[in-house]
C-alpha cells in the first residue's frame, strides 16, 4: 500500500493533524469497564485535554446536545449522556492548557449572534487565539421545545440562518480595528476614538444593531469547523469553513473522493483548494500485533454494542420495539415499519429501512450472525485498527495522497483512551515525518496551517492572507 | 448567630467600580482582556480570603468611558477562574431579560461542575433598550415585564438543575442502562412569554442548586438564596435586610480606601475629573481601612455579608487584602473559605433536596 519513496507522492510534505473529540451522547464511549471514568467530572476533561496536548494535537473538540434523546417518547437510557456546556467547559480548559485548540460545537439555530459570537470571542481571548467553532444547525421542533422561540425554522432555512449568523458573527469579530485599545498606562483614552464599528445588520433572519465588546484575538477569528455531509452542507463548508469534520476517513478511495469533491467546490467559490483542512472523525485501536489489535477491537465492539444497545439500534431500523427480543438470536421476522423521523434520536435519517434490512438479512444468513453480531458487523465501520507502525504507514499514505489532513479522534475510553495514541502512534508518525515534533505556533489557526480569516483576505486595510 | 457573622464578596469586573478606574490601574488598557489579568485578580481575591467573587456583565459594552471599553463574558471568565482557583466562590452576573434560560441554566450548572460546587449566579436585568436591539429581540420596556423575565428565567434554571436527580447516572452493567430514566424529569415550564420542556443536558450541579443572588425587588425572595440589598444609610440597609425574606442577605458597599500613595478622597477626586461615580443607592465608604473595618463590624449585626465594589481594583484590593480582611479575621468577624467546601456550605446554606425526587417519594407515600 505504501510507496517506498515518500517523495513520489502528490503531497510529500503533508502533515497529519490530530484533534480529540470528547464525546457527549453516544454508545461508543465504553462506560462499563473498570477504567471508564466520569463523563462530567472536570478532571476527565483536563486529563484528556492535557494528554492530547502532550501528544501535540491541534484541537480538543466538544459536541453539543440541546435535548436529551428519546425513543418512542421516552428518554433513551442506554447511552452515555449528560455533558457540560461546551464554551463554559472550554473556557476552564483554557486555564489549564497552553497550546491546544479548543473547539466548541454550537448551534446556529438556537443561539443569537450577539451572544454566541461574544462567548466565542471571550474563549478566543482567554485562550490567546485557540478557539474554534463547529457550526451546527437544527430544524426540529422537538429541540425547539427547550427555547423561547420553539420549533420555528424550516429545514430549508437552517443553512440560510447559519450563513447569515456567520456573517453577523464575523462583523462582530471584526468590529474593533487592530490597535483599538491603548497599550500604555498613561493613555488619554481606553480605546482609540472611533475604533469600534457598530454592527447594523438587517436580513431575513436577523435584525440586530450593536457595538461589539471585544477585540480580535491573536488568530483573528475563531477557526470555523463544519460537519454537514449533504451537498448543501459541503457547499456551506466550501464557502465558510476552515475545517471539515467529515465521516470519510476509513476507506482510502472514499476519503480521496470526498477530498476531491471538496477541492472542486473550493475552487468553485474562488478559494485555493488547500484552504480547508479535512479531519474525519475516527476511532483508533492499537495493538502490539495485528492479532492483538483485532482481538481488542472485538472486545471494544462488544462493550459498545451491548445486547440492549443492539436491540435498540435494530429497533430504530425496524420501527418496532424489539427490547424484549434476544439479541443473540436471529433477526426479527417482521417487516420494518417506516416512521417519520421527529429528530428525537439525533439527526441521522434512514432513507429506506427496507433496503438496509434486506442487506442485513442477506449478510446475517450468509455468515450465520446473530442480531447483535449483525449490528456490530454492519453498523458504521468506525476507525482504524492495527499496530503503531502499520497505522503510521497507512496514515502516511492517506495524508500524502491528499485524502485527509488528519483525524478527529474519538477515544473509546475516557479519560485514558488517548494514552496509547500519544505514547505509541505519535512517535511512529513523527519518525515518518508526517507529524510535528513540537508546536511551532501558539494559535489554532497556526497549528492547522490556515490562512487569515476569510473576510480579511480581500479588504486591503486589514491583515492579508498569510 | 454562632461563628463568623460576615461573608465578604468582591466585584472584580473591569478595573474597578469607578467608570474611569482604568486611569489609575497598574496596567495598560490592552492588558485588561488577557487571561493573565483575569487569573491575577482572582488569585489576589482568593488569597485575601474573600468568600465570593462576582463578575459584572451584560450584552452591551460597559458604559465606562466616552469610548468603548471591552469586556469578556462573565460566564467564560468565571469558568477560567474556576479552573485556576481552589476555594473562592465565583458568581457571574447573567441577565435573563433576553437570554435563553435553557442555555443560561446549562452554563451555570457547568460552572458548578467545573468549580466543584463553588458557583453562584447574580441575576440582573438588561435595562437599556439597546440590549433588545443587540439581541434582535422585542424590547421588554416596562419594569414589571423585566421582573417577570427574571422570575421566569430563574424558575426555569432552577427547575432544570433539579431535572436530573443526583443519582440519575446509574451505569448499571447488569441491565445495560447508563441512565435511570425515572430519575430524569421534564420540567414542562409554561410562562406568559415562553415554554421550556427539559430535562437539562447537564447533570445536576454538585451543589444541587447554585447560590442565586439578586435584588429582592426584582426576583421573588423564594427564588433567592442571597438578597443583595441597597440603602445609602445603615438604617436603610438594616430595614431592607430585615424585610428581605431570603436565607442570606448581603449589603452592597462601594469602597475607596486610603493607600500609601494617596488618600481615598484624593483618589476619588482624581477620577471624578473624568467621569462621575454613579450615584448608586448603596453605602459608600471613602476613607481608611480602619474605618471600613468599623463599618463592616457594624453591618455584621444586620446582614450576613457585604459585596464590596472597590473604586480601583489595583489600588483597593491590596489594602483590603493587607489591612481590612486580616483585621476582620482577628476580630473573628470573617473566616476564609476552606478548601473542598462548596459555596453553599461556606454560607451555611443547606444543599437543597431535589424537588422531583421529593415529589416521587411523596407520591409513593400517598399510594400506600
Amino acid at each position: 500500500m505504501t510507496r517506498t519513496d515518500p517523495l513520489d507522492v502528490p503531497r510529500p510534505h503533508a502533515q497529519l493533524h490530530f484533534g480529540v473529540f470528547f464525546q457527549g451522547v453516544n454508545h461508543w464511549t465504553i462506560w462499563s469497564a473498570p477504567d471508564s471514568g466520569s463523563q462530567i467530572d472536570p478532571a476527565s476533561f483536563r486529563r484528556v485535554a492535557q494528554t492530547a496536548e502532550r501528544g501535540l494535537f491541534d484541537a480538543f473538540f466538544l459536541g453539543e446536545g440541546l435535548r436529551l434523546r428519546e425513543v418512542d417518547g421516552r428518554i433513551h437510557d442506554l447511552d452515555v449522556a449528560g455533558r457540560p456546556d461546551a464554551i463554559t467547559q472550554l473556557a476552564a480548559l483554557a486555564a489549564v492548557t497552553r497550546r491546544i485548540g479548543l473547539v466548541s460545537t454550537s448551534n446556529s439555530t438556537f443561539n443569537e449572534p450577539a451572544d454566541l459570537a461574544r462567548r466565542l470571542s471571550g474563549l478566543d481571548l482567554l485562550s490567546e487565539g485557540r478557539a474554534g467553532w463547529n457550526v451546527v444547525t437544527t430544524d426540529n421542533a422537538w429541540t425547539g421545545a427547550n427555547f423561547r422561540r420553539g420549533g420555528y425554522l424550516d429545514h430549508a432555512d437552517r443553512y440560510r440562518r447559519a450563513e447569515e449568523f456567520l456573517t453577523v458573527a464575523r462583523a462582530l469579530w471584526d468590529g474593533w480595528g487592530d490597535g483599538a485599545i491603548a497599550d500604555s498606562a498613561g493613555a488619554r483614552e481606553w480605546s482609540v476614538p472611533g475604533a469600534v464599528r457598530r454592527v447594523r445588520h438587517r436580513g431575513p433572519q436577523f435584525d440586530v444593531d450593536l457595538a461589539p465588546t471585544l477585540p480580535r484575538s491573536a488568530q483573528g477569528h475563531p477557526v470555523i469547523f463544519q460537519a454537514g455531509d449533504s451537498g448543501e452542507g459541503r457547499d456551506f463548508a466550501a464557502r465558510n469553513a476552515d475545517v471539515i469534520f467529515s465521516a470519510h476517513g476509513n476507506d482510502f478511495d472514499d476519503a480521496l473522493a470526498f477530498a476531491e469533491d471538496i477541492r472542486t467546490r473550493l475552487r468553485g467559490v474562488g478559494r485555493p483548494d488547500d484552504d480547508l483542512r479535512i479531519l474525519p472523525g475516527t476511532e483508533i485501536i492499537i495493538g502490539a500485533t495485528e492479532e492483538e489489535a483485532q482481538e481488542k477491537k472485538r472486545w471494544i465492539r462488544l462493550q459498545q454494542v451491548t445486547p440492549a444497545t443492539a436491540l435498540g439500534i435494530a429497533g430504530l431500523l425496524w420501527g418496532i420495539d424489539l427490547s424484549d427480543r434476544d439479541a443473540d438470536g436471529p433477526l426479527p421476522k417482521e417487516d420494518p415499519v417506516v416512521t417519520e423521523n421527529d429528530g428525537s434520536f439525533g439527526a441521522r435519517r434512514i432513507t429506506d429501512p427496507r433496503t438496509v434490512m434486506a442487506e442485513w438479512r442477506a449478510k446475517a444468513e450468509a455468515h450465520g450472525w446473530s442480531l447483535r453480531e449483525t449490528v456490530i458487523a454492519l453498523g458504521p465501520q468506525r476507525g482504524h485498527v492495527g499496530t503503531p507502525s502499520g497505522l503510521a504507514d497507512k496514515f502516511a499514505h492517506f495524508v500524502r495522497h491528499g485524502a485527509i489532513d488528519g483525524f478527529n479522534i474519538t477515544p473509546y475510553l475516557i479519560p485514558d483512551g488517548l494514552d496509547d495514541i500519544v505514547d505509541l502512534l505519535v512517535p511512529e508518525l513523527q519518525e515518518r515525518g508526517i507529524y510535528r515534533t513540537e508546536y511551532t505556533g501558539t494559535t489554532l489557526r497556526e497549528h492547522l496551517g490556515l490562512r487569515a480569516p476569510l473576510i480579511h483576505r480581500s479588504a486591503p486595510d486589514r491583515r492579508q492572507a498569510g | 448567630m454562632s461563628g463568623p457573622a460576615l461573608h465578604l464578596a468582591v466585584e472584580i469586573d473591569g478595573d474597578g467600580a469607578h467608570p474611569a478606574a482604568w486611569r489609575r490601574a497598574a496596567h495598560s488598557p490592552d492588558h485588561l482582556l488577557t487571561p493573565r489579568r483575569v487569573a491575577q485578580v482572582a488569585a489576589i481575591a482568593e488569597n485575601a480570603g474573600f468568600t465570593l467573587i462576582t463578575l459584572d456583565d451584560g450584552v452591551l459594552p460597559p458604559g465606562a468611558s466616552p469610548d468603548a471599553v471591552g469586556r469578556i463574558g462573565a460566564v467564560e471568565r468565571a469558568a477560567f477562574i474556576a479552573a485556576s482557583t481552589s476555594t473562592i466562590g465565583i458568581a457571574p452576573v447573567v441577565p435573563v431579560t433576553y437570554a435563553e434560560p435553557f442555555h443560561v441554566s446549562g452554563q451555570l450548572a457547568s460552572l458548578d461542575h467545573i468549580s466543584a460546587g463553588r458557583a453562584g449566579w447574580v441575576v440582573t436585568e438588561e435595562e437599556r433598550p439597546e440590549a433588545a436591539r443587540a439581541w434582535g429581540r422585542q424590547l421588554i420596556a416596562d419594569a414589571a415585564a423585566r421582573a417577570r423575565e427574571s422570575r421566569d428565567g430563574v424558575e426555569v434554571a432552577r427547575a432544570l438543575w433539579d431535572s436530573w436527580e443526583d443519582d440519575a447516572v446509574i451505569r448499571s452493567v447488569a441491565t445495560s442502562r447508563y441512565l435511570d430514566r425515572e430519575r430524569l424529569h421534564y420540567i414542562d415550564f409554561t410562562g406568559e412569554a415562553y415554554a421550556v420542556k427539559g430535562p437539562a443536558i447537564v447533570p445536576r450541579p454538585p451543589q444541587g442548586q447554585l447560590v442565586v443572588l439578586g435584588r429582592p425587588d426584582r426576583v421573588p425572595a423564594a427564588h433567592l438564596d442571597v438578597a443583595l440589598v441597597e440603602g445609602r444609610e445603615l438604617a436603610e440597609v438594616a430595614t431592607a435586610a430585615a424585610a428581605a425574606g431570603t436565607p442570606r442577605v448581603f449589603a452592597e458597599v462601594d469602597v475607596a480606601l486610603d493607600t500609601p500613595q494617596a488618600t481615598a478622597a484624593e483618589r476619588v477626586a482624581d477620577l471624578e475629573r473624568h467621569a462621575s461615580w454613579r450615584g448608586r443607592r448603596w453605602l459608600r465608604h471613602v476613607g481608611s481601612a480602619d474605618q471600613l473595618v468599623s463599618l463592616l463590624a457594624e453591618l455584621s449585626r444586620h446582614v450576613d455579608g457585604v459585596r464590596l465594589h472597590p473604586l480601583v481594583l489595583d489600588e483597593d484590593l491590596p489594602v483590603l487584602s493587607r489591612l481590612v480582611l486580616p483585621a476582620l479575621s482577628e476580630r473573628r468577624l470573617v473566616a476564609r473559605p476552606l478548601p473542598g467546601t462548596s459555596l453553599r456550605s461556606t454560607l451555611g446554606l443547606e444543599r437543597p433536596a431535589n424537588r422531583f425526587a421529593a415529589a416521587a417519594v411523596a407520591a409513593q407515600e400517598d399510594a400506600r
